[in-house]
């Protein structure tokens, strides 16, 4: 009774919360988990229950191997995207860990990219992007390195890695900020401790500092990795739902246009549990983490 | 800067100074320094093509000296954009302002609670809330808008700001709660209890007062998030009653776009977010970190 009254008003302002979560996260999932085992594949309605078929059909029958070509479209779209934002994140921190002049400036630069939508960013790239003549193709032309030219996402086996160009611009600094916080994070002591044993400026890196950036460069993976499967409004900007870069996100989005519900709820799913398997060990291992300082 | 309050560290703070390296020369720092300004260019290079572009007329925009500066500095296609995009981007922020107001109250309350309370199940519990702001709202999307239609809720803004609401919870609730178990020391509130204060007046009279800023952070974070949303836009509304986003994709979204107007649109659709940006980046950058769940 003494628990209730102590811990009644917290209870109070945290259950609309808890509810309305309860209901438009796990419900609604549940909700599209049964709309996804059903056959409503246009507007009138479902007959019943049909078991795992759809799954099972988006695998196997897809025309044309859609899904699994939105699925390899991702793949492409994921490794460029992950590779070169880690790359790119972890030079640009660390140059500014080495000490620049006017860091203030060039960190707010680097990240200006994610005050931006995609949807903005989206219209300069299609232009940058340009297959013919224009854009980035005119840039090489210019400066001599005409061979770079190329017919970035439009190319039928390639095009996901460029389309993967404009979301490194995009969240390049955003890895940069997590790694310098990393940087930032580490202790002088250890630096100093290093200096002292008189390891030079790379074994103080190589075995110091960067080891102990390998929990930053796991969030990292795991946030830009998930945000990646749920790309969609950048290709709707640049390319529009199109076959040639359609991701199981975009397919979504194109089932409902022809009221296939069961279909897109199915994909849904699945995109669900593609993002759950690294976010889920991830939210649980922070957890951990945390408790245990 | 004369703020309301300090921004809270955001972790990139510089602590210490680098090892001076052991050889003090001067190719190291010519390649630095290299490295920094290319990325520099690279990174505005999207920008300057979008401010050159918006400023030259409809009919400039050829292959030829597509980089170069407009050959007369027009408005024309600024107005062009602004027409399209007039009605859409008022209602973006009858859209953002709400959201970010009230997801920021909701979130101090839950984060006060959960920063103190330590119920059993408290951890799956805040599991459980965070991991609602990593799904992919896809595979909340079907139903979703069955029930937008069934609750008699007007189409548009008004069913965007709920949703932006709820989904918001998660990351508001996750930065509150950082905040308060780093910033609020415990005596205080033992001290509040102390003075005969239940939780709800705590939290009223001695916390909210010093959340402010928490507020800017959270504030922040989602007014960007509704303003740059596309995905719950595309889905739940359209371009007569939809926001920005889904008007500037109508714009340029176009068979055959007309580019200046288009990037000039793109500038504008951006402009509040980046202001935002530059005046309290600090602010913006704690909420990036934040979303990476380590407090």
């Amino acid at each position: 009774m003494r628990r209730m009254r102590q811990w009644g008003p917290g209870l109070l302002l945290l259950s609309p919360s808890l509810i309305l979560l309860a209901v438009f996260v796990y419900g609604l999932i549940a909700w599209t988990a049964k709309v996804s085992l059903s056959d409503e594949h246009n507007a009138r309605g479902s007959k019943g229950f049909v078991g795992l078929q759809n799954y099972v059909d988006l695998f196997t029958k897809d025309i044309n191997d859609r899904f699994l070509h939105s699925l390899k479209n991702l793949l492409i779209f994921t490794v460029v995207f992950l590779v070169g934002t880690m790359l790119l994140g972890l030079l640009w921190a660390f140059l500014l860990e080495r000490g620049v002049k006017g860091e203030g400036f060039f960190r707010t630069v680097y990240l200006f990219p994610m005050a931006v939508s995609f949807v903005a960013s989206g219209v300069v790239w299609r232009w940058l992007m340009n297959p013919a003549d224009g854009g980035l193709n005119a840039v090489f032309d210019g400066f001599g390195l005409g061979f770079l030219q190329n017919t970035w996402w439009t190319n039928p086996d390639w095009g996901m890695a460029a389309m993967a160009l404009p979301a490194v611009w995009q969240l390049s600094g955003y890895v940069m900020a997590l790694f310098l916080a990393g940087f930032r994070g580490i202790p002088q002591e250890l630096r100093e401790a290093a200096a002292m044993d008189g390891a030079s400026t790379y074994r103080l890196y190589r075995n110091v500092i960067f080891p102990q950036l390998t929990p930053v460069a796991l969030s990292a993976l795991i946030i830009v990795g998930h945000m990646s499967m749920k790309m969609f409004d950048l290709i709707m900007s640049v390319s529009g739902a199109q076959w040639l870069t359609e991701v199981p996100a975009v397919y979504v989005w194109q089932a409902l246009l022809t009221s296939d519900y069961s279909k897109a709820a199915a994909i849904s799913i699945i995109l669900l549990l593609l993002v759950a398997v690294v976010i889920v060990p991830y939210l649980i291992y922070t957890n951990r983490a945390e408790k245990n300082r | 800067m004369t703020t309301v309050a300090s921004a809270p560290p955001t972790g990139l703070e510089k602590r210490s100074t680098p090892p001076p390296s052991k050889r003090r020369g001067i190719v190291g720092p010519i390649i630095k320094y290299a490295l920094a300004i290319f990325f520099l260019i690279v990174v505005l290079m999207p920008a300057y093509v979008l401010v050159v572009t918006s400023f030259k007329a409809g009919n400039e925009i050829g292959v030829t000296g597509q980089w170069n500066l407009p050959s007369q500095w027009t408005v024309s296609s600024w107005g062009k954009a602004w027409d399209a995009l007039q009605p859409a981007f008022l209602r973006t922020f009858q859209l953002a302002i709400p959201v970010a107001l009230i997801s920021s109250l909701v979130g101090a309350a839950n984060g006060f609670v959960l920063s103190r309370w330590r119920f059993p199940g408290a951890d799956v519990v805040f599991t459980l809330i965070l991991f609602g702001m990593f799904i992919p709202y896809q595979a909340v999307m079907i139903p979703l808008r069955e029930i937008v239609t069934s609750i008699n809720i007007q189409p548009g803004i008004p069913t965007l700001i709920l949703v932006h609401c709820i989904y918001g919870i998660p990351i508001c609730t996750l930065i509150f709660r950082n905040y308060y178990a780093t910033t609020v020391p415990e005596d205080l509130i033992e001290a509040s209890r102390m003075d005969g204060a239940g939780l709800l007046r705590t939290f009223g009279w001695i916390i909210l007062p010093i959340s402010i800023p928490g507020f800017v952070v959270t504030i922040i974070w989602q007014f960007t998030s509704a303003w740059n949303d596309y995905l719950f836009a595309i889905f739940l509304s359209n371009t007569r009653n939809g926001p920005i986003t889904i008007a500037l994709n109508a714009l340029a979204g176009a068979q055959s776009p007309d580019y200046a107007a288009s990037m000039a649109g793109a500038l504008i659709t951006s402009l509040p977010t980046l202001v935002v940006y530059i005046l309290l980046g600090r602010w913006f950058i704690g909420g990036l970190m934040a979303g990476s769940v380590k407090s």
